[in-house]
Order: C-alpha cells, then structure tokens, then sequence
C-alpha cells in the first residue's frame, strides 16, 4: 500500500496520483478541510457554553429536514391549512413525529441561541475583534424570529390568526406609511388567505434562504477571527515555532467529536419533549391554537410564544402604542450596539468587576421576568412590575459605556485557565 | 517569450480615464435604475387583489331587529363592525367620561366628519364602530353594564381589550391609562333609510346607480 504521507494530525494528504487527487486539483477539498477543521485552531479551555454554537447547526439541520417532510403534507390556504395540520397530526404515518419535532425544534432553538448569545455577555466574545461576528449573529436571531412568527402562522389556528394580526399591526405604528404598510403586507383588508399564502412562500423558501447565507457568513466571519474563550485571552498572541496557538487545538477531532457529544445530549432532551410533553404545558404549543382561526374571536388571554415574550412584556408596559412599539424595537437593537457600548479593557466576566457583574446579574433577573410577565394576561400587578423590570434590562445596554469604564478590573493571565 | 513580447510592443491605445470612469457609472446608475423599476411589479403584487378589493365592496345591514343596549357585529372587509343601539341613559353620560379619556373631541382619532362629535355617530341611539382595538388589532369585548364587577364600581360601561386592556366608552373612546391611543375607528357609513344601514359608503346612493 504506498500511501502519501501521513501527517501531523493523522489525516492523508491529497496524493498526486489516484482519483482523490483528481478531485482536489479541480475542487480544493483537502485544503479546504486542512484550514477549516484540522489547522483551525480553537481554544483549550472550552467549557460548556461552547456547546450552543454546534446545536443551533444541529437544530437548524433538524428543523430544515422536518420542514421539507412537512411541506410534502401541508396544503396552504385559509380553507385548508388548519385540516392539513391536523391531517398530518392523525393520519399521515409519523406525520406527529415529524410535526412534533418541527414545532419542538423551533422553541429549541431559541433555547439553545439565547444561551449561545448569553455565553457572549458572560465573556465578551462581542469584543473587538469579533464585532461583525456578533452582528451576523444578531441578524441571525431577527431573521429567526420572523422565520419562527412566520411558521407560526402556517397551522392557522385562532392564536395563529391573532398573533398575525398583532404583529403585523406594529407595523400600523410607524407615523405617515403605517396603515398602508399593514395592508400590503396582508394583501387585503385583514389577515386573510393572501397572507397565510405569503407566508408559507416566506418561512419555506425566503427566509431559509437567506438564513443559511447568515450561518455561512457568520462561520467565516468565525473561522477568520478565531473563538473567544473564557478567558477572554487571545490565543493567537501566543504562538510555537510553527505558527500554531499554544492554547489552541485543531477543531477536528477534538470539538468536533466533543460536539457530537452535544448533540447526543440535546437529542435526548428533544426527544423526551416531543414523546411525553410536546406542548409542554402550553409553552410550546399553545391551546387556543388547536381550534381553527376566527376572525370574530380572540383568545383570551392572547400571548406569543415564550421566546417573544420579555419584548412583549415591554411593548404592553407602555400606555402609548407607538413608544411601546418604539421601546420593543430598542430592546432588541440594542444588542447591537454591545461591541461599542462596551469600554471595559478586558473581555470575560472573570476578570471584570463587581459592577458589571451586578448588572449582567440584573439584566439576565430582568430578562426572565419579563419573559414571565409577557405570558401573564393584561393586568395588574404585572404590568406596573413590566415597568420595573424594563428599567435594568436597558440600564444594562445604555449605562455600559460609563459602568465598564469605571468598573475595577482583575489582571488577566497570559495564557487560558482551567477550571475543574 | 518573443511572442508575448510582440504583444506588448503593439502600440497600446492611450487610456481615457475620464471616459472609462463616467462609462462606469453611467452602467451602474442604469443598472439601478432598473433594478428599482422591476422591483415594482413584485411589491405591487403584495397589494390587495382585485378579489380582495371586490369582496371589499360596501354592505348592508338590517336593523329592524335590533333592540336597545344590543349590539351586532356584521363583518366588512373582514373586519368586525360593532354597530350598538345605545338607550338615552347611555347617551346622556357620554359627556362625563370625558375627564378620563386620551382623546374625547376624537382630534387624533379616525373617523368620518359625521362622527367627529361627542356620540362619534350620525345618529345618538346607533353606534357604529371597527371592531378592531386600535393598539394591535385584537377585538375589544363588550362590557356595557357599568359597575361591572371585572372593571371595578366606576366603570361606566363601554369595551375592553382582552389582549393588552385597552378600554373604551360607549362612544368607543378610550379611556387614560390603556395603551391604545386613539379611539375606536368609526368606518365610513350611511342610511339608506331608518332601519337599513350601508357600511362603506358616505352617503348612500341612489338604487340602481351603481
């Protein structure tokens, strides 16, 4: 067996003669592989909130598979969307499975970003230089949202029906073209069968396009930056005699097989979703959604999903639509502006002060309450405590340029830290 | 080599950058120009189509059976109309709700002329209101015994919002303290005569006409 030689990392080389080299001298797969996987460095001193980034892959494979079956199943239209669904739910062989996983997934996935984007506050992976890391990713999480509104609307049950119209209705609150906004974007005088048509054209085609071209984006944007690490230490600062981090190892086939790992692990917890809980307790999928959409009907109470809700909380705290809706939008953008809101000379919450901590603590107090509070019905005391908590969540955005300044740092080490 | 040499030594034509750089941007600016005008047919396709905007056509309504502090809710353009035939003793409060109304001479809110006044209708027994609370679309429900044990012993009765408690008097104005802003929307109607009523049209028009 004469075989091109082995190298470092155990992988053959391209060979200059056989098929394989054939291939890599028209389509550069093994230079590709050797500088994405097995030359691409990744920090040491990963801990488990280096997991979130591989399982939202995981899950957007899962919800782009489920999604394709889905779609052989499904008839669009305001007459038969709703009877599709449960079509597929009843008689469709494992067409509850596929439906179920789909719908799990969804929440899943907001699970597994919001703890991928939390890892990033804990160790300021939105720092230069990963600025447009972090906005890709951002705009990953909006187009998210509207991909998971969008496929929420798709069964046309009555929650589905009204949380159309109460979305689209935002819209409404933009001075001058508003009203005209909201009628093109339902393309009749209320949420109708044009809309239902449109959206299903949105959330399988549109909108998963152009998802998939921000995961691409943001990998790159990844792989020419390197990861963050708890440490929040550069590990490219500090290279061997060959140019490689001493704190860095080749991502295959240590983190792609600890991802896998991962992966496993998340499946689990999926799959004991779906078979024993999948609406768990109205989180995932909601009651009045198993009823058709009635346009003379609202549910009552009306609440978006979970993953909406700490805005929602916010745009009902405020007795005027147009600052709710304005403050809403605030709340989310404001995570964009993290990289340059942040002044603190050091990276990770290791080695920042008090002060940030007790914000970052507030804020992620904030952040959960409100999300509670977004599922309560219209009322008080939660709308006087909506109020409340709003004030930490953009206390921590808006103060950061002076608390990161002046907020006593720790010395951070040279090189990463191991913890347990 | 000599032959590329050869290449080279060919008189090479002097280079206009002047002309060069405004063919460039004469492309460009073409290119989105054009780019901008075939946008137009595919957001002008999002519009309500000639089938929504037929069965957008005006309705009419019978109210001859409709009795005092009833109300109906005929739909128009896929929006719920509240029409409420109002007693006297609901009209005649109308104006002490004012002191804790956002809007009570309706200046910021949408309705036709005829309804710009304190019942907000054409005539004070009949309201006709958009069923459609105007912070986020949801259906206001009908709350109209004052004192109503949900809305507390100074509620002077009228609609409340099930999605976010908005709430509105019996003139769909609403109340300090919702997050809607504005009142109610009052669509455009008319009577063709005591007991038929024409959502959608400003005056009614003459039968046969259209």
């Amino acid at each position: 067996m004469a075989q091109a030689p082995v190298d470092r990392t155990g992988y053959r080389g391209a060979s200059k003669r056989g098929f394989w080299a054939w291939i890599n001298r028209r389509l550069p797969v093994d230079t590709f592989l050797r500088s994405q996987l097995l030359e691409y460095y990744a920090p040491k001193n990963f801990n488990i909130w280096y997991f979130f980034g591989s399982l939202a892959l995981a899950v957007l494979v899962l919800q782009l598979l489920t999604g394709i079956y889905l779609t052989m199943f499904y008839k669009v239209g305001a007459a038969t969307s709703f009877d599709s669904v449960e079509f597929i739910m009843r008689e469709v062989p494992f067409g509850w499975l596929i439906r179920y996983l789909h719908s799990t997934g969804a929440s899943v996935f907001f699970i597994v970003v919001y703890l991928h984007m939390y890892r990033s506050l804990l160790y300021g992976s939105y720092k230069a230089p990963r600025e447009l890391l972090w906005l890709f990713g951002m705009i990953i999480y909006l187009t998210l949202m509207a991909e998971a509104f969008l496929g929420y609307v798709l069964p046309w049950g009555n929650m589905s029906y009204w949380a159309a119209t109460v979305i689209i209705n935002l819209f409404g609150t933009i001075p001058g073209i508003g009203p005209a906004l909201v009628e093109w974007i339902r393309g009749d005088y209320g949420v109708a069968d044009a809309t239902l048509n449109r959206f299903f054209s949105l959330h399988v085609v549109a909108v998963p396009l152009v998802l998939l071209l921000l995961v691409a984006l943001h990998l790159v944007a990844l792989h020419e930056v390197g990861s963050n690490n708890p440490d929040g230490v550069e590990i490219k600062d500090r290279k061997d005699a060959k140019g490689r981090p001493l704190d860095g190892i080749p991502f295959h086939p240590y983190y792609t097989v600890k991802d896998i790992v991962g992966v496993c692990v998340l499946l689990v917890a999926l799959a004991i979703v779906v078979f024993f809980v999948p609406t768990l307790g109205d989180l995932f999928l909601e009651k009045a959604n198993f009823e058709p959409a009635n346009p003379l009907s609202t549910p009552d109470p009306i609440s978006p999903s979970w993953y909406f809700t700490p805005y929602y909380a916010i745009l009902r705290a405020v007795p005027d639509q147009r600052i709710g809706a304005l403050l809403m939008l605030i709340a989310v953008v404001s995570f964009f502006f993290l990289p340059w809101l942040d002044r603190s000379p050091v990276r990770s919450m290791r080695y920042r002060g008090w002060i940030s901590r007790v914000f970052l603590a507030l804020f992620s107090i904030a952040f959960l309450v409100l999300m509670y509070l977004g599922m309560q019905p219209a009322q008080e005391p939660y709308v006087t405590l909506a109020r409340i908590f709003a004030v930490p969540y953009f206390l921590y955005f808006w103060l950061m340029p002076w608390y990161s300044r002046i907020d006593r740092v720790k010395p951070v080490p040279e090189r990463v830290t191991y913890h347990g | 080599m000599s032959e590329v040499g050869a290449l080279t030594d060919h008189p090479q034509p002097e280079i206009d950058e002047g002309r060069r750089k405004f063919l460039t941007v004469a492309t460009g600016v073409t290119a989105a120009v054009g780019a901008v005008v075939a946008a137009v047919p595919f957001v002008a396709s999002w519009t309500p189509s000639e089938r929504a905007r037929a069965l957008g056509a005006p309705v009419e309504v019978d109210l001859s059976k409709l009795q005092t502090g009833q109300m109906i809710t005929p739909t128009w353009r896929l929006k719920p109309i509240y029409i409420v035939r109002r007693d006297q003793a609901m009209v005649d409060k109308l104006p002490q709700n004012d002191g804790r109304l956002k809007d009570p001479k309706s200046h910021s809110s949408t309705q036709p002329d005829y309804a710009r006044n304190e019942m907000r209708s054409r005539r004070a027994d009949l309201l006709v209101l958009i069923g459609i609370c105007t912070h986020l679309g949801c259906l206001p429900k009908q709350f109209f015994d004052a004192g109503d044990p949900v809305l507390g012993a100074d509620w002077p009765g009228g609609f409340r919002c099930p999605c976010h408690g908005s709430r509105f008097d019996l003139a769909g104005r609403v109340f300090d303290g919702s997050p809607a802003s504005t009142n109610l929307v009052v669509p455009p109607y008319s009577f063709r005569d005591q007991n038929t009523l024409i959502i959608g049209l400003d005056s009614p028009q003459p039968k046969g006409a259209s």
